[in-house]
């Protein structure tokens, strides 16, 4: 079957080719891929790694972070074209090679991946220096050329001016001639730009990738097409941590068009001419699968009980994560205690790519076209997972369909590597089903928290004891940053650690589970509960005290002016005190710190008692983030992350002996259209240094929400998702 | 073999007549703007026109469009500048994206009807298409805006 149209599976190559050509065409021109000479008569110049001069005056920037929505393709690259002074309207954007040592991100240990709501942060300085060395490449090049010093040669967008002389050279020009040298120039920060001479960052500028995603231009993982290509699905083990014993492939064999099946040690891949093919047989193929996992024995609400039972003994300090003062003196010396218990369910991340990766494997080298977050995973897969030398591995990036943490996991590179080495010399685009997607998802942790406070007579915060039992992410994940923090896990208590609240004394602990069950990063991942448990916590220490919620939480912010201002921002966008609210509705309040990114946050609620449903009907958000970068994305993060977190009231991962019980959005219903409020979003600009967007908006919303259904209801909500049965009336 | 017209031009495929139209769609005719993202008609990521009428892909066997006219996000203006893809881009409503063909081809149904559609009646019409990166509301914004276009 391999002689048809180059071996792809699907025949007919002539109509395929009439088909195919507008769409290639097209996505040279956005990526600026075209072949290097196109345009001019010399090579271009590099003058470092991090950008591409052309002498047909087209500058190619390497943006070194996945997109995947959150408009990094833009607003990374433009931070050089900011400080090289670049007219925008002539750069173009290709992802950085995989190198990490040029391309990597400080804030993962210098390792090239894209999560956390770290790309700005971690790249804001290295980008815009990187920017003012390449333009003082183009400076001193065009200063030698002028005979001037180059102290007398400035730039306008795209070009060097020597202003005494009246002369000129655009970029492209120096490009023809220039020498780059071997030791470029070194600037340090604070040489840059000062934030009034800035002419891109806070400029809202078109996402570079946006007119792609609205003609079907723009390519995804999924989308990868090669001559010879073939496709593979794999048929995984039910529970996590379990593998084939044996494999009946009889009846699998017989669907057509199926080429080969490769055993795994936690499944089977299927590898066939076309993935309708590779589906058929995957449903036909048998396997008895061990019994061997701990995974099996995972039942929510069995954990549930055992975390429970370990945050309440309050004698077992499990991992202290961060500790000031005495708080279990300050808490027993206390005039009032107050204590609250809250869950959360595991979550899914659901991108609407499904999990998919194409490699290729030529002797002994692999090739990947991966929609990752991580190309340090998929470097990881090729040579921990398959053996793959260092110098044997090239990764090439695509565009992400959706993120939220699970593309920063590598297991779709491990398969694909699985099925490349099976067939070398031929491409595999290896897809998961839905069903796969949810099923095998590596899911936020399930988590117990108890959070305890003391009050002292005059109703002032004395202590907060801030417990989480949890499976820990960081121990299978990121060992080597697990081991050094001392066994401490990152992301399962984010937000509840370093807060910007003061507190007398404050004591967070940590309580890990070994489940079997791989959990993993979330879209905020412990922002998501810990803030949830913290903010409603919150609003009942106010009322234990006597005192407004908002004025006991300025209160604990009365050393942070940042944290005021948004929280009186987003009290004058919702009119919170003042607001004629129809019947049946109320307003809730939540504020968030983490990422470097102050959020204060109010939502317009109602309860409907019979049903318990509650609807959102409308959120304000105040947003300080520092530098805005651009401001008009970082209102659709914000808005995007605000409809995340009311998705996440609701969903809910279930497992019955560790097998997964959703597996595709008819049982893992995410939000809607009809569901969605109006939403307001204000970006406080600042000049502090830039934090993290990509999913600020969430943490304050779960709290938000059930503060305001206390107030409609007197109950407390103290699950994720909510228990909304409780409401009945 | 089955026979049906894509985009304006004769199309052919030779899978068996049970294989999706989306796959045909993607991988035999190399029209990769049409996305997969459930399989099961509950997302609406793989939307199409065929004859006119916002269908589901995924759920689609190729022979059920046989002598049928199927319109992909490709076809639906030859130069992408549709007035809901002006409006898009316009509106800089994707992010991730990956949903965004099936939402343009969902909407362009309903202008195709209602020239000047209510909020409410665009929301009725769309809410069979997720966005998990919750553009909705920039959606509906720019759907309204190619209405008045």
């Amino acid at each position: 079957m391999k002689n048809s149209f180059e071996g792809i599976a699907f025949r007919s190559l002539s109509r395929r080719a009439f088909l195919i050509s507008s769409g290639a065409t097209a996505i040279a021109v956005a990526f600026g891929s075209l072949p290097r000479k196109a345009f001019g008569q010399s090579a271009p110049i590099s003058p470092n790694a991090w950008v591409r001069v052309g002498t047909d005056n087209l500058v190619t920037i390497y943006a070194p972070a996945a997109e995947m929505g959150q408009g990094v393709m833009t607003s990374m690259p433009l931070l050089i074209a900011e400080e090289m002074d670049l007219d925008w309207a002539r750069c173009r954007v290709e992802y950085a090679p995989y190198n990490p040592k040029v391309y990597g991100n400080p804030l993962f240990g210098g390792n090239m991946l894209a999560g956390a709501s770290r790309t700005t942060r971690g790249y804001y300085q290295i980008m815009r220096l990187a920017g003012m060395q390449a333009r003082a490449v183009m400076v001193n090049s065009a200063a030698a050329r002028w005979g001037v010093p180059a102290s007398e040669v400035a730039t306008e967008p795209h070009a060097a001016v020597h202003r005494a002389s009246g002369r000129r050279l655009s970029y492209g020009e120096i490009a023809s001639f220039a020498q780059v040298p071997e030791n470029a120039p070194q600037f340090t920060p604070a040489q840059l730009k000062p934030a009034s001479q800035f002419r891109l960052i806070g400029k809202d500028q078109p996402r570079i990738e946006v007119p792609d995603k609205a003609t079907g231009r723009a390519k995804y993982g999924i989308d990868t097409r090669m001559p010879g290509m073939v496709y593979g699905t794999v048929l995984r083990a039910p529970v996590n941590g379990e593998g084939p014993l044996d494999i009946d492939y009889s009846a699998a064999r017989k669907v057509p068009g199926v080429l080969q099946f490769v055993r795994m040690p936690y499944g089977v891949g299927i590898i066939a001419e076309s993935y309708p093919a590779a589906l058929k047989a995957k449903k036909l193929v048998k396997v008895t699968w061990s019994q061997r996992s701990k995974a099996r024995s995972y039942n929510p609400d069995k954990l549930i009980g055992e975390f429970t039972e370990r945050v309440r003994n309050v004698a077992d300090k499990g991992v202290p994560y961060e500790t000031h003062g005495d708080v279990r003196a300050a808490l027993a010396g206390a005039a009032k205690r107050v204590t609250a218990e809250y869950t959360s369910l595991n979550v899914t991340h659901a991108t609407m790519e499904p999990q998919n990766c194409t490699a290729r494997v030529d002797g002994d080298k692999i090739e990947f076209w991966a929609p990752t977050q991580s190309p340090f995973g998929v470097f990881l897969a090729a040579v921990k997972a398959h053996g793959f030398k260092p110098e044997n591995v090239r990764i090439n990036m695509t565009l992400l369909g959706g993120g939220f943490g699970r593309r920063a996991e590598n297991d779709y590179a491990v398969d694909v590597g699985f099925l490349a080495k099976a067939v070398p010399g031929t491409p595999v685009k290896m897809i998961w089903s839905r069903e796969d997607d949810i099923q095998h998802t590596k899911p936020r942790p399930l988590t117990v928290q108890r959070l305890e406070a003391g009050l002292d007579a005059q109703g002032n915060l004395v202590g907060l004891h801030h417990r989480i039992a949890g499976e820990s992410v960081y121990r299978r994940f990121a060992p080597p940053a697990f081991q050094a923090s001392g066994g401490k896990d990152l992301p399962l208590c984010e937000g509840a650690y370093e807060p910007t609240y003061s507190y007398p004394s404050f004591a967070l602990e940590q309580l890990f589970g070994e489940t079997g069950v791989d959990v993993a990063v979330w879209r905020s991942v412990g922002g998501g509960y810990t803030k949830f448990a913290l903010e409603t916590f919150v609003d009942e220490l106010a009322a234990a005290a006597g005192k407004d919620a908002v004025d006991f939480r300025l209160k604990l912010l009365d050393k942070d002016l940042r944290g005021q201002a948004v929280i009186r921002e987003v009290m004058a966008m919702s009119g919170y005190r003042t607001r004629k609210l129809p019947a049946g509705r109320a307003l809730g309040f939540a504020y968030s710190d983490i990422w470097e990114t102050y959020m204060a946050q109010v939502v317009e609620v109602s309860v409907d008692r019979r049903s318990g449903k509650v609807s959102v009907h409308e959120v304000w958000s105040a947003v300080d983030t520092g530098v805005a970068l651009q401001p008009k994305n970082i209102e659709a993060q914000i808005e995007s992350s605000v409809v995340w977190g009311l998705s996440a009231l609701r969903e809910k991962l279930t497992y019955k002996d560790g097998v997964v019980q959703q597996s595709n959005f008819h049982d893992y219903p995410v939000l809607r259209m009809n569901e969605v409020p109006k939403i307001t979003t204000k970006v406080m600009v600042t000049d502090n240094k830039p934090g993290g967007i990509g999913e600020a908006g969430l943490p304050p919303v779960a709290p938000a929400v059930a503060n305001a259904v206390f107030k409609l209801t007197g109950k407390r909500l103290r699950d994720l998702p909510f228990r909304t049965e409780t409401l009945k009336a | 073999m089955i026979k049906f017209s894509v985009n304006g031009r004769e199309a052919v495929s030779e899978q068996p007549g049970d294989t999706p139209l989306l796959w045909v769609i993607r991988d035999e005719l190399g029209l990769t703007g049409t996305k997969f993202g459930c399989g099961m008609a509950q997302c609406g990521a793989c939307t199409v026109h065929v004859n006119g009428a916002a269908t589901r892909s995924c759920v689609t066997p190729v022979s059920a469009v046989s002598g049928k006219k199927v319109t992909t996000i490709e076809g639906l203006s030859p130069s992408g500048e549709h007035p809901l893809q002006k409006a898009w881009i316009e509106g800089q409503v994707p992010q991730c994206g990956y949903c965004q063909s099936g939402q343009i081809m969902t909407a362009a149904t309903l202008l195709a009807k209602n020239k000047q559609p209510t909020r409410e009646q665009i929301v009725d019409h769309m809410k069979g298409n997720i966005c998990r990166c919750g553009t909705y509301n920039q959606i509906v914004a720019a759907i309204q805006r190619a209405a008045k276009a």
